[in-house]
């Protein structure tokens, strides 16, 4: 069927920020369709407020609007388009929900808008586990008992009927969140209410659990002619009961029979065709190990993370076919575009491996609770291919990037048999390692396997590993034999790894290998197992045969990607890593990027003219150098993780482009950063570099308390914390001393804390010149990290003498550094002092923002400028630019009601996952828009709402309280802590409910649900406080908090200008930006 | 300490080009001599082993780890494999399924093949497809190219299907339809696909004498898969074609391709055949694309079909080639692919159904 001829103009509606358990793989999937569309000359108008994202690019659709993914807005923007098409299964859960509440809310009939691809009747069936049931039941495939429940005392009912343990899962929630598994009454009891309170229409489905059964995907593709082919299906090392985006995943499936493969494939090509699917799905099912029984457990009836996953494991992509079938075309109407000859009605076949880690954040958060469940918690995931399942396992933990470059986390050789039982038992992150620890120890394949529910096949793949350690091990003090130094590369291990399991070095065994021609050869990803002949320029390294890779012609330059998605470093870094593949062909360079985030559009095979699937670890990197044999490497856009590698690269002889080596050593070394400011006569923040307790203790006696102390070479902040005297700053150390990384922590920086007003730039350099786009303007006080503070732009409260200062001081610390590409300051202004507080030689969080809303391609002229050109010669002008005519509002998004354990409270650490952007003609406008990012958000509260508040004394203002007394004449009703309510009472501000106690708050919220709250936080955020109690409960309640009371006047600033009557307008970018030119 | 089994020692693989490529050998060194072909199933390793048609072959898996789940009882295709090799890159000696009985190389072993593990089979795949078809040789040593050469001209010319087909009639009870399937190196998968749908089954040897088929009084026939060059049985067609005018018939595959030569057409070897579960052939009525297990390297050449006796029903959506015929005003058709699946998907197994459908239309007719 060719394309449906009335269908010019298509609305896509994105996913919003970057959340756990919907990440950057929207991202790719909505930048992959919105392409496809386009190709057919579609019109395409996007939606999606997340500004880090390549999709909101103006070269991707035809208008991008960054408003608010609510009915209200997406209703504005469809009145003033007039969509003839909504595409809504590119956009997650997030773009369901919303083309749901479009259809229900009469918006698509009223302004004639047809529901493209998938059918809604699909989508409700697929989403809405009681339709799903009905509907399997009618074509006879099972699914496990279950009920869906509205209260706790249903589900207990349920529950005793069926027989424990049991799933809890919340309807219509992302990644699972507030779901588990009860294997009892009182837990139950728990797990069903937390799920009811997730759960947006308050509804959770209790199932019979069938823990331990193996964990199958099947990513199916299904056209309008009902044509069904399954990409590829995937098989879970973790078994059943571990969310399938927190299990280890290999794809294609290891340990089915064919009859097995084809027996689930049949049933997913019959439960597509079943929903009448027009697009991509996601089939989840359970296998008993014993038996050829199976269960289907779950259906996505859109791209997701499975489908990106998929996508980048065979080369097929999803997301850009989707679209296509959503037009109307058939499977075999649309080529397969990796072989550009063949066509989209093909199974994908794999002559390769291909093994996938989440990544989680506990690194960041060392007192979440780290056992995994049906509840999603990774933030991110790296994906490796390899010829061997050995060897897959070995990249993928390389790429995770947890300073473990093999399997062995040095902290387990301590455990006893009992700690390491118990950690196989209740899987946590570490599972993996733990699993090789205990084969080291001596754990027979039975114990392990009875432990953890693992696959024997897969023991004995992590087993193969540490046998081939002992051997390796028993050659240290001899020559090491050629054959096994063969087999361990093709096994996967490092030459480090090899080096300290033979007592010797790196460099040895490399000249090792050198001396008996081991080296790595490169594969084609081709869809097909070599069965035709493909082009696609995407790769992975093996120790075996033949070498694919067709030799680049002309220069060619390395670009790092940025490996899985983390808090700290998020998906404005591939972003950044795209752009600059982009510029460097752009300027007629052939871009090589290596990445092994599946997730991204930097991983997608149209990126770069040679894709690496590979770690970013620096013999990974440096094989990679060394075949193509490129002309240097850019180490700015990869965020830390590039960056960290700059050192090694270079002693390895590869070239740094940009900024040198020494100049980015000396804006992350402190002591030289310091002397340089004070070269340039910079305030810098006092404080100093320590290596022990003692001297930190000392430095801070004779600098004064508060102080704020942060370990050397982080990412977002980790480990940073404000102490007010001895006690605190001796038990920070303490903690931090006890962690296992322990050994990076020093030297501690040690600084004054200054809580000042911050501010931020991003500017291109040339070595000479800097272009300043503009200045961010942080709503919170210093102290908060800068990934989690509001952020304003252009900065509207700072004075020309301070914006002066702030041209020229980034203008004098590039010049000195010799700063080529990109650079990051951030400052602290007090008073008419302007402090710098840190330089990051390399691209920001805020890159993606400033190039968007001023039009200024910051890392295209950051290439460019890298290559060798003047700023002067590209015509952006120099300097600090004029301000935009309009105003910008990021704000942070948060994952913290997944992360039990972690306190919400903002602080100096960063716990934001994503962010999003909201554009008006005033702050406020702007500000409305970004805290009711999405539906159901701080969303508008009415007069007699309730309204949670308490304050930690230095919180207690005049400026707050004239806030709050002006909610109360709006109407507020406050419930606040005994404290609080003293003080408000002291301010005339009358309070309905004095909270002394956690369980108060739970009887409230029980009767009432709160607007929102405002629970302040000590600066030290210290565990075991009412306040963290109440912040806590408050989240998992899912009321919307503020911890900061800078965010919150802003907050309400918002909503009083918005109940002042005015309107802000939905604009597109495009319209936006153009604005700016004019007035430039 | 290092637990990868180290089988029977180095083994080679060398190609009738003089290229070698080296690993290890298992199983039994019997045979190792065969045109070299590529199978992309990432599963069903089993059935391969085990499938008639790859008589004379040595089969190169693509998907690298083969032998996880094992060996069982049920998924046999027949009796004995009839392959003369396998090469695979890495070879599970400890395999992992709940049915798993032994482990390939101990099949290998048992029936007497040998398997080259530790090979980059991609390599293999790609020489293949660029200068198939390839003759080799499995060895415990490295031969010459003239060596090879001379074992291939000793193999050729001749036909495998004696080789693989039944020595004698066997019967299978059913309530349904009596079917004689005419084995050419039946898969047995197609009986079972047979059985399932109740009928009565007739499994007679290749070069049954019609007038013996005749008596056993069937409702429909079924040509079946098997292995090497149709026109090796260019001598039967005419007697088959006589069968094909009077009962309702099948073809699949080697059965297929008969099919075309008892009404005229020419059949072709093709450059490097299609072997796997993942090949979409599309019906030419209803625009459907499903699906298939396939297994061939010779293919009905379109131009020499009658087509005032034959039409294409199915056609591969990847090269364009012949996937099934149909005849014009008998309930006769064919196809190129294997609707009874193992390894594969079973998307195509509604041709059974339709099958027994035609008989029913003619009973009808023949007793209304």
């Amino acid at each position: 069927m060719p394309k449906l001829p009335h269908i010019h103009k298509v609305l896509v509606i994105g996913s919003g920020p970057i959340v756990i358990g919907q990440a950057a793989e929207f991202d790719y999937a909505g930048a992959q369709a919105c392409l496809s569309l386009k190709e057919e000359g579609v019109q395409v108008i996007l939606v999606n407020n997340n500004p880090a994202t390549i999709m909101t690019d103006e070269q991707l659709a035809d208008k991008v609007y960054l408003e608010p993914l609510t009915l209200e807005s997406v209703t504005e923007i469809i009145a003033k388009e007039r969509p003839d098409g909504l595409l809504p299964t590119l956009g997650g859960q997030t773009g369901l929900n919303l083309a749901v509440a479009l259809s229900e809310a009469g918006v698509l009939q009223k302004y004639n808008v047809e529901l493209l691809g998938t059918p809604l009747a699909a989508i409700q069936n697929g989403e809405d586990r009681e339709l799903f049931k009905q509907l399997m039941q009618q074509i006879g495939e099972p699914v496990p008992e279950s009920d869906t429940v509205e209260s706790v005392e249903e589900a207990i009912a349920f529950a005793n009927s069926i027989g424990y343990p049991v799933i809890v899962r919340p309807a219509y929630t992302l990644g699972g969140a507030g779901g588990g598994i009860a294997a009892d009454e009182p837990s139950l009891r728990k797990v069903a209410a937390g799920g009811i309170a997730a759960s947006p229409i308050g509804q959770v489905l209790i199932e019979r659990s069938v823990k331990g059964w193996k964990e199958i995907e099947y990513e199916v593709m299904r056209d309008a002619n009902d044509t069904c082919i399954i990409v590829c299906n995937m098989e879970n090392l973790d078994p059943v009961g571990i969310h399938t985006g927190d299990s280890i995943v290999v794809a294609p499936s290891q340990t089915l029979t064919d009859r097995q493969y084809q027996m689930l494939r049949s049933v997913s090509t019959k439960v597509i065709r079943s929903l009448g699917v027009v697009g991509g799905c996601n089939i989840q099912f359970a296998l008993d190990p014993l038996s050829d029984q199976y269960v289907l457990i779950e259906v996505n009836p859109r791209v997701s993370r499975s489908s990106a996953l998929a996508s980048k494991a065979t080369g097929y992509p999803i997301a850009r076919i989707a679209a296509k079938l959503a037009l109307g075309f058939g499977l075999d109407e649309v080529t397969n575009p990796i072989t550009g000859y063949t066509y989209a009605s093909f199974e994908p076949s794999l002559d390769y491996v291909v093994v996938k880690i989440p990544r989680f954040p506990f690194d960041k958060f060392p007192l979440a609770d780290r056992k995994l469940g049906t509840q999603m918690k990774a933030t991110g995931e790296v994906m490796s291919i390899a010829r061997n399942l050995e060897a897959g396992l070995l990249k993928a933990v390389r790429s995770l990037e947890q300073g473990c470059t093999h399997l062995v986390r040095p902290e387990l050789a301590a455990w006893t048999r009992e700690q390491l039982s118990v950690a196989l038992q209740e899987a946590t992150d570490i599972r993996l390692f733990v699993l090789a620890e205990a084969i080291r120890k001596g754990f027979t394949e039975e114990e392990l396997h009875s432990l953890t529910g693992v696959d024997p096949f897969f023991l004995r793949s992590v087993r193969k590993i540490v046998d081939l350690e002992a051997e390796l091990a028993s050659c240290a003090g001899r020559d090491l034999p050629t054959d096994l130094l063969r087999t361990a590369k093709k096994r996967g291990f490092a030459d480090e790894t090899i080096a300290s399991l033979t007592g010797s070095t790196s460099a040895q065994i490399k000249a090792a290998r050198k001396e008996a021609g081991i080296a790595p050869t490169y594969k084609i990803v081709d869809t097909c197992a070599a069965e035709f002949d493909a082009q696609t320029p995407y790769y992975y390294s093996d120790w075996q045969g033949t070498d694919e890779v067709e030799a680049l012609e002309g220069r060619k330059v390395l670009v790092l990607g940025s490996g899985p998605i983390r808090i700290g470093q998020g998906i404005e870094f591939d972003y950044c890593s795209v752009h600059a593949a982009k510029s460097l062909q752009a300027s007629g360079i052939k871009a090589v990027v290596v990445n092994n985030n599946p997730e991204t559009v930097s991983t997608d095979y149209e990126t770069a003219d040679h894709l690496y699937f590979e770690p970013l670890h620096v013999e990974d990197v440096l094989h990679i150098a060394e075949h193509e044999q490129v002309e240097g490497v850019m180490v700015q856009f990869g965020g830390q993780t590039a960056i960290n590698l700059a050192a090694k690269l270079e002693r390895a002889g590869l070239k740094i482009l940009g900024t040198s080596l020494e100049a980015i050593e000396r804006a992350e070394d402190r002591e030289l950063f310091y002397d340089m400011l004070r070269k340039l006569d910079i305030p810098h923040i006092p404080g100093k570099g320590v290596s022990s307790q003692e001297d930190a203790a000392a430095i801070a006696e004779e600098i004064g308390y508060p102080v704020l102390m942060r370990p050397s070479y982080v990412i977002g902040g980790q480990g940073m914390a404000v102490v007010h005297d001895v006690t605190e700053l001796t038990a920070t150390i303490n903690d931090w001393l006890n962690h296992p990384d322990s050994s990076s922590f020093f030297p501690l920086l040690v600084d004054k804390y200054v809580p000042g007003r911050e501010a931020e730039v991003d500017a291109v350099c040339d070595g000479e010149q800097v272009l300043i786009p503009g200045i961010f303007q942080h709503v919170e006080k210093a102290g908060i990290h800068s990934g989690d503070s509001v952020a304003l732009f252009p900065a509207p409260e700072l004075s020309a003498e301070v914006k002066q200062k702030i041209e020229s001081y980034t203008e004098a610390i590039a010049r000195e550094m010799g700063a080529v590409g990109l650079i990051n300051i951030q400052f602290v202004i007090d008073g008419s002092t302007v402090y710098v507080l840190e330089v990051n030689p390399r691209a920001s969080r805020t890159v993606p923002i400033t190039s968007k809303v001023t039009g200024i391609p910051m890392v295209q002229l950051a290439v460019r400028a890298q290559l060798g050109e003047k700023l002067q010669d590209m015509n952006f002008g120099t300097g600090l630019l004029p301000e935009i005519p309009f105003a910008v509002v990021k704000a942070p998004v948060f994952s913290t009601v997944k992360l039990n354990g972690v306190d919400p409270a903002l602080g100096p650490e960063m716990k934001s996952t994503g962010e999003v952007l909201g554009l008006g003609r005033s702050f406020a406008e702007a500000a409305g828009k970004a805290f009711a990012f999405k539906d159901n958000m701080y969303g508008d509260w009415q007069a007699g709402s309730l309204v949670i508040v308490s304050l930690t004394d230095s919180d207690k203002q005049a400026g707050v309280a004239a806030t709050l007394a002006q909610m109360k004449e709006e109407g507020a009703v406050f419930a606040a802590t005994a404290g609080t309510a003293a003080w408000l009472a002291e301010h005339q501000i009358e309070v309905a409910h004095v909270l002394e106690q956690d369980a108060q708050l739970v009887s409230l919220l029980q009767q009432e649900k709160a607007a929102f709250a405002l629970v302040t936080a000590t600066k030290g955020n210290r565990h075991g406080r009412l306040g963290f109690a109440l912040r806590s409960r408050l989240v998992q309640q899912g009321v919307p908090l503020f911890s900061a009371v800078e965010t919150f006047e802003l907050y309400v600033q918002s909503i009083l200008k918005k109940r002042g009557g005015s309107h802000a307008a939905s604009e597109d970018i495009g319209t936006l930006t153009q604005l700016a030119a004019q007035q430039a | 300490m290092n637990r990868e089994n180290t089988g029977h020692g180095t083994g080679y693989l060398t190609l009738e080009s003089g290229e070698v490529f080296t690993g290890t050998l298992y199983g039994a060194l019997i045979g190792g001599v065969g045109e070299v072909v590529f199978h992309t199933g990432m599963t069903g390793y089993q059935e391969v082993m085990s499938d008639p048609s790859f008589a004379g072959q040595i089969v190169t898996f693509t998907y690298p780890l083969i032998g996880n789940y094992g060996i069982n009882e049920q998924d046999f295709e027949a009796a004995k494999p009839a392959l003369t090799g396998m090469v695979v890159s890495e070879l599970c000696n400890e395999p992992s399924h709940y049915q798993s009985q032994k482990t390939l190389a101990e099949v290998a072993d048992q029936y007497g093949f040998p398997i080259l593990a530790g090979i980059d089979t991609r390599t293999i795949t790609k020489r293949v497809r660029q200068d198939g078809p390839l003759f080799g040789v499995i060895s415990d040593r490295i031969l010459t190219a003239e060596e090879v050469v001379s074992l291939r001209n000793k193999h050729a010319k001749k036909s495998l299907v004696a080789d693989v087909s039944t020595q004698q009639i066997v019967r299978y009870a059913g309530s349904g339809e009596h079917i004689v399937l005419v084995d050419l190196g039946m898969k047995t998968s197609i009986l079972h696909a047979l059985l399932e749908l109740e009928c009565q089954v007739t499994v007679v040897p290749f070069d049954t004498p019609i007038s013996q088929i005749k008596e056993l009084q069937p409702d429909g026939l079924l040509f079946s898969n098997g292995p090497g060059d149709p026109e090796h049985l260019l001598a039967y067609c005419s007697e088959w074609r006589k069968l094909v005018e009077q009962y309702p018939t099948l073809g699949i595959c080697l059965g297929h391709q008969v099919l075309a030569l008892m009404y005229g057409a020419k059949t072709e070897k093709l450059k490097y055949g299609h072997r796997g579960g993942n090949h979409p052939v599309k019906e030419l009525q209803t625009g459907k694309v499903y699906m298939t297990s396939q297994n061939h390297g010779y293919v009905v050449k379109e131009e020499s079909l009658d087509k005032r006796q034959l039409m294409v029903s199915y056609r591969n959506v990847n090269d364009g080639s012949v996937e099934g015929l149909r005849h014009l005003s008998l309930p006769v058709f064919s196809v190129q692919f294997h609707p009874e699946a193992h390894p594969g998907p079973s998307d195509t197994s509604h041709l059974f159904h339709q099958f027994l459908q035609s008989m029913r239309v003619v009973g009808a007719n023949r007793y209304a």
